[in-house]
């Protein structure tokens, strides 16, 4: 077993046979990126309800089509012709393929082909393509499967149950080879998952960040130092929606039109021109209703490019939807790191370092979804919210037979895992050193005057004030009242616990200086154009999943320009149409396309001034802008609105100004934003039985300036949901041969209402101060700072037994080995 | 879903049913809520060739109470248990499982019919029916016959009902005076199925333990009785001596296999502590 082994060792000797060591680096960040901000805990209303721009509740407009169920998702597209694509898949985690005979499955009627990776290699070499990582990863195999359910050969059908019947028909011969699940097993590179490399070894690469030395000399001269090995678990973000895609290849017109499943259509587009050889201007994607993404979205599956293939040789419509199993067993996978951290304290309990080992488990290919400069995310960011003189992260990827992963599931690119680990081995440190771990905390914080703040890997955290959110958390909660009530019943063995977790994030990406996917910059962009009656349509690079994009740019733009919200259409997801972006993940729209609605709705403004001046017979200088409109200073009577000024634009422009009202915006943000909150849960244990019952679970964030209370605090309970998860109940769980015991929600376990406590949700608003409208992003947040609040809470019931950590997903099973073993029992 | 192809039957009468089953024999399967079978078809673990839906045949769904027992329809829908008044007061046994069977919208389509004749060990009615030492009416082309629950689960997912009979319902015998029963269930998540769940139905007299039945759900091959803790139990006080050895002598008679759900140590150990509470429940409510 993995977590048996030394892994420290391992990998040490796996740095030194392997790759050259990379080591992060971080461009400075101008001037103001990272600032002392005063916090408050009021949201800013600038304007009235009938502009609703920002701080206003506005509901979402995108929700009455989607509750009357007339949302437009890929499966309900339907062209005439259109021919269904199924997939038949390996049986084998590690296999040789000796033989795919279709000849019975083109007897089934209604099945037109069967595509296999021979044949995408007589199309031009598609059976492999590129990952977003630089990495390969087949298409359809020809010589061998590395892992259980890939992608063998796919079968066209003319109705979706014929290409089932033709999926069956399918016969294919394997010759198995041995498997590799674990990942320390991979290293020793018996078995090779990868023999199409030159380098015959499944490491892939060897990373690091922060500095060596300093840490080394930190840990000797430490007073207490504590360590922990833990795994953070594969899971899967089990969206509502799987994947899926219609193509569309237009012999006549050269013109491949595609409906795809995808969080960042422009980069896909230019992704598929770059590997078929289809010029980019003769593709079109469209991503239209997305029913969830969390990260699952981004990368480019098999599936899709068969798909793409079967439409071109077709000459038809083809289409691929993932059933259930497909999607939980084939992609969207995340996590699965395997952490050792060391954590270093100083005589009078104030952190001084830390040192972490990781080993990455991939799986097959390094398909992961991280800018391309950071091999494991933005994992360095995991010295947290605390201050402390030296940290040092290593961390190494491997191979194994498993499907690709590292999706950055509701996560800025391994921030999960960062915070994860930081937030243990805190609460270890506190329990060690015999101090409350809350009262460790507000020792160890970074204070709110040490901004501008550059940790020790190289981060320059925009700003913060992670005493005011725990300290408004534990007021919430009644933090010494519980205290007290836990040592009570301990008294009478009765075990309850009391956890937290100070979490600080880092999303939005770029700036595009550091951050790229396969080169292209991690920009994003807004295009408005005013319409002759003050009424706009907004294009955006993102692509809205859920997170409520069509309320909160609407809201963005009425707030600098005065425009209703109601009176702006937003659109997403049309590559035709859309400007160039890199599409929502990562929490990364409103810092990066959100600014770019401002900054594009502030040069409408900048035009407006001179329509208006000339309107009014004035100079711009005397101008000033209120709400909606330009008024001149000091007689308010004086003005013309956005709504005159638009007419004009349109009937009356100024002479030596261009007509129409419309600006864009490319946006490089100078610096990430760093969300923060603290959460407190309250858990009581079960004895008998091991299970873990929440009791209390409150949750204070500060993402900034807050654009739609409503909209945060939808995507604070959903992303809390979604933080239980892993924590309690998911897990993708491999047997020695490799197989997904988990390809169900039979077995793969999706918290419901049920499981699920009432949320307790409050808020500090500490801007950004480098963010035009001083937000920062926060749909992943409570994803990232929940699951350790509740893992927290559970050791801190099991503290006093001798029970130092358990992994998540902490299952009753866990709670009660652990129970038994130390003597607890009903 | 995506099934094999299949011919579908929607018959108006018990005698078509019977006909039916009697002329496809294995090719055939029942339909009743559809939420055990077409999970394993849309897998294709199951493609019969043939559907006979009995949704569309009267009389064989409802709730009627006798001097004698409660008869409950084959076809009967799980959530109708939860609906009255007096299956919670007389029935709390059945109450109680009616509760953590599945999910709501699984229970709005199942019946207590297919939850037992589809034996599965992990299903929650047949512990509950054996607890209660029900009855079982099934119809054939041989006419009508009733059948012991004790005699009823044969294997894994095999009964002692013919391919061609139908079980048409369910008689539970009505407790007396002094009864009580509960269902006591650990699942991981709602809508999953239980790690170990207990069944206990018993009469006391005063603080004596009359009779009882104790079932164990999910613990073994098959659903079973727990036998000997029913012994250590009958004719006792409620000690926690007693309920210990109870407790230890149900754990030791299940079977049951490691699974993602848990080790065996964990599911017997488990069992053990669901015997002690569904007991100690029981016999609280038969006091009441
Ligand atoms: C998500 C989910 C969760 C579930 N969780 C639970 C749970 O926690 N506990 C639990 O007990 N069950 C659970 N179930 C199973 C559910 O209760 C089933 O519906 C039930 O076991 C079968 O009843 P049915 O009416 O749906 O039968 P069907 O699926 O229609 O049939 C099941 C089998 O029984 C046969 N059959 C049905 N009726 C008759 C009859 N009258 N005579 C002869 N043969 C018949 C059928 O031919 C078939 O072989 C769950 C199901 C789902 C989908």
């Amino acid at each position: 077993m993995s977590d048996q082994l030394d892994p420290l060792r391992a990998l040490d000797e796996a740095g030194e046979r392997h790759l050259p060591d990379r080591v992060e680096r971080h461009t400075p960040k101008p001037a103001g990126s990272s600032a002392i901000v005063e916090t408050s805990h009021e949201v800013r209303v600038t304007t009235p309800a009938t502009v609703c721009g920002m701080g206003h509740r506005m509901k979402r407009k995108e929700d009455p089509r989607f509750i009357q169920g007339r949302g437009t998702y890929v499966d309900d597209v339907k062209l005439p012709g259109m021919l269904y694509m199924d997939i038949v898949r390996s049986p084998y985690a590690h296999a040789r393929i000796t033989k795919i005979d279709a000849s019975e499955a083109l007897k089934v009627p209604g099945v037109l082909a069967v595509i296999t990776g021979e044949d995408l290699k007589q199309a031009g070499n598609l059976h492999w393509m590129p990952t977003l990582m630089s990495d390969t990863q087949m298409v359809l195999p020809i010589e061998k499967v590395v892992y259980y359910a890939q992608e063998v050969c796919v079968v066209v059908a003319t109705d979706r149950y014929a290409a089932a019947d033709g999926v069956e028909k399918v016969v294919v011969e394997y010759d198995p080879l041995p498997v590799v699940v674990d990942p320390f097993e991979a290293l020793k590179d018996e078995t090779i998952v990868r023999d199409d490399k030159e380098l015959k070894t499944n490491h892939i690469w060897h990373w690091e960040a922060g500095d060596r030395e300093a840490t080394e000399h930190v840990f000797r001269s430490a007073a207490k130092v504590v360590k922990q090995y833990m795994h953070i678990p594969r899971i899967h973000v089990a969206s509502i929606e799987t994947c899926g895609m219609v193509a569309d290849f237009n012999k006549a017109t050269g013109k491949l039109k595609i409906w795809m499943t995808s969080q960042a259509p422009h980069a896909h587009r230019t992704v598929f021109a770059l590997v078929s050889g289809i010029p980019e201007h003769k593709i079109q994607i469209i991503s239209p209703d997305i029913g969830g993404g969390f990260g699952g979205k981004v990368p480019v599956y098999p599936g899709y490019v068969c798909c793409v293939v079967a439409s071109i040789v077709t000459g038809r419509p083809v289409k691929w939807i993932e059933d259930r199993s497909e999607n939980l067993q084939a992609d969207s996978f995340a996590r699965d790191y395997h952490i050792t951290a060391e954590m270093a304290a100083d005589a009078d309990g104030r952190i001084t370092g830390l040192r972490v080992r990781t080993l990455a488990d991939n799986g097959a290919a390094d398909a992961a979804a991280n800018p391309s400069k950071f091999p494991a995310g933005l994992y360095s960011i995991c010295t947290g919210s605390y201050d402390m003189r030296a940290a040092h992260i290593a961390v190494d990827g491997v191979y194994t037979n498993k499907p690709p992963g590292g999706v950055a599931y509701r996560c800025s690119f391994r921030v999960t895992e960062a915070v994860h680990m930081i937030e243990r081995m805190t609460d270890i440190m506190a329990h060690e050193l015999g101090e409350d771990p809350a009262a460790f905390r507000l020792k160890n914080f970074i204070r709110p005057e040490q901004f501008p703040y550059r940790s020790p890997t190289g981060w320059e955290y925009d700003s913060g004030n992670y005493h005011a959110a725990l300290k408004l958390a534990m007021e919430m909660i009644g933090y010494e009242e519980l205290r007290r009530e836990q040592a009570e019943k301990r008294t009478r063995g009765e075990l309850m616990g009391i956890g937290i977790s100070s979490f600080t994030e880092v999303v939005g990406a770029g700036p595009s200086r550091d951050y790229d996917i396969l080169g292209i910059k991690m920009f994003d962009s807004a295009e408005i154009r005013i319409h002759p009656t003050g009424k706009a349509i907004a294009r955006f690079g993102t692509k809205s999943q859920g997170q409520g994009h069509e309320t909160t740019y609407a809201q963005i733009i009425a707030e600098e320009l005065g425009i209703p919200a109601e009176h702006v259409e937003v659109e997403e997801g049309d590559t035709d149409t859309a400007p160039y972006g890199l599409g929502t993940y990562a929490s990364r729209s409103t810092p990066t396309a959100g600014a770019a609605a401002a900054v594009a709705a502030r040069k409408i403004r900048a035009k407006a001034r001179t329509i208006a001046a000339y309107l009014l017979e004035v100079s711009e200088d005397d101008l000033e802008w209120s709400v909606d409109r330009w008024q001149v200073k000091g007689s308010p009577e004086q003005h013309k609105t956005i709504q005159d000024i638009a007419f004009a634009a349109y009937t009356n422009h100024p002479p030596g100004v261009e007509a129409g009202l419309e600006a864009t915006d490319y946006y490089d943000p100078p610096n990430l934003t760093f969300p923060f909150g603290s959460y407190i849960c309250v858990v009581d244990i079960d004895t008998g039985t091991g299970e873990v019952k929440i009791r209390r679970f409150v949750a204070v964030d500060d993402c900034g300036n807050i654009i739609n209370p409503l909209v945060v605090e939808g995507q604070i309970h959903g992303g809390l949901t979604m933080g239980l998860a892993p924590a309690l109940f998911e897990e993708i769980v491999y047997d020695e041969n490799g197989q997904n015991l988990t390809g169900t929600f039979m077995d793969y376990l999706l918290p419901t209402a049920v499981e699920t406590p009432k949320w307790e949700i409050g808020k500090t608003i500490t801007p950004s101060p480098h963010h035009p409208i001083g937000a920062k992003g926060v749909g992943e947040s409570p994803t990232v700072g929940a699951p350790p609040a509740i893992a927290n809470a559970v050791v801190d019931a099991l503290w006093h037994l001798g029970v130092r950590h358990i992994d998540i997903p902490i299952t009753p099973q866990k709670v009660w080995k652990l129970l038994r073993d130390h003597g607890i029992t009903e | 879903m995506i099934p094999s192809a299949f011919d579908f039957y929607a018959p108006r009468t018990l005698d078509e049913a019977i006909a039916l089953l009697a002329e496809h024999g294995d090719e055939a399967k029942v339909l009743a809520g559809g939420q055990s079978l077409i999970p394993a078809m849309r897998f294709r673990l199951a493609a019969p060739a043939v559907l006979v839906d009995i949704n569309g045949i009267g009389g064989l769904d409802g709730l009627r109470e006798t001097n004698g027992h409660l008869a409950i329809g084959a076809l009967t829908r799980e959530a109708a248990l939860e609906e009255y008044t007096f299956i919670r007061e007389r029935y709390p046994l059945l109450a109680d499982a009616a509760h953590v069977i599945a999910d709501p919208l699984v229970r709005n389509r199942a019946t207590v019919g297919g939850n037992l004749a589809h034996a599965d060990p992990a299903n929650d009615h047949p512990a509950v029916m054996l607890a209660y030492g029900a009855e079982l009416a099934a119809h054939g082309p041989r006419g009508a016959r009733t059948i012991p629950i004790d005699d009823f689960f044969t294997g894994m997912f095999s009964t002692s009902l013919e391919p061609d009979e139908l079980l048409t319902e369910i008689r539970i015998p009505r407790p007396g005076p002094g009864s009580g029963g509960a269902y006591l269930k650990v699942e991981r998540k709602v809508g999953d199925y239980a790690i170990s769940a207990v069944a206990v139905q018993l009469t006391m007299d005063g603080p004596t333990i009359r009779t009882i039945r104790i079932a164990l759900t999910n613990v073994s091959p098959t659903p079973i009785r727990a036998e000997e803790a029913e012994r250590i139990l009958t004719g006792q006080t409620l000690t926690d001596a007693t309920l210990e050895a109870a407790g230890q002598a149900a754990a030791a008679a299940c079977d049951p296999s490691a699974d993602l759900r848990g080790s065996i140590e964990y599911k017997r150990d488990l069992t053990r502590v669901l015997v002690k509470r569904a007991v100690r429940r029981a016999a609280e409510r038969a006091t009441k």
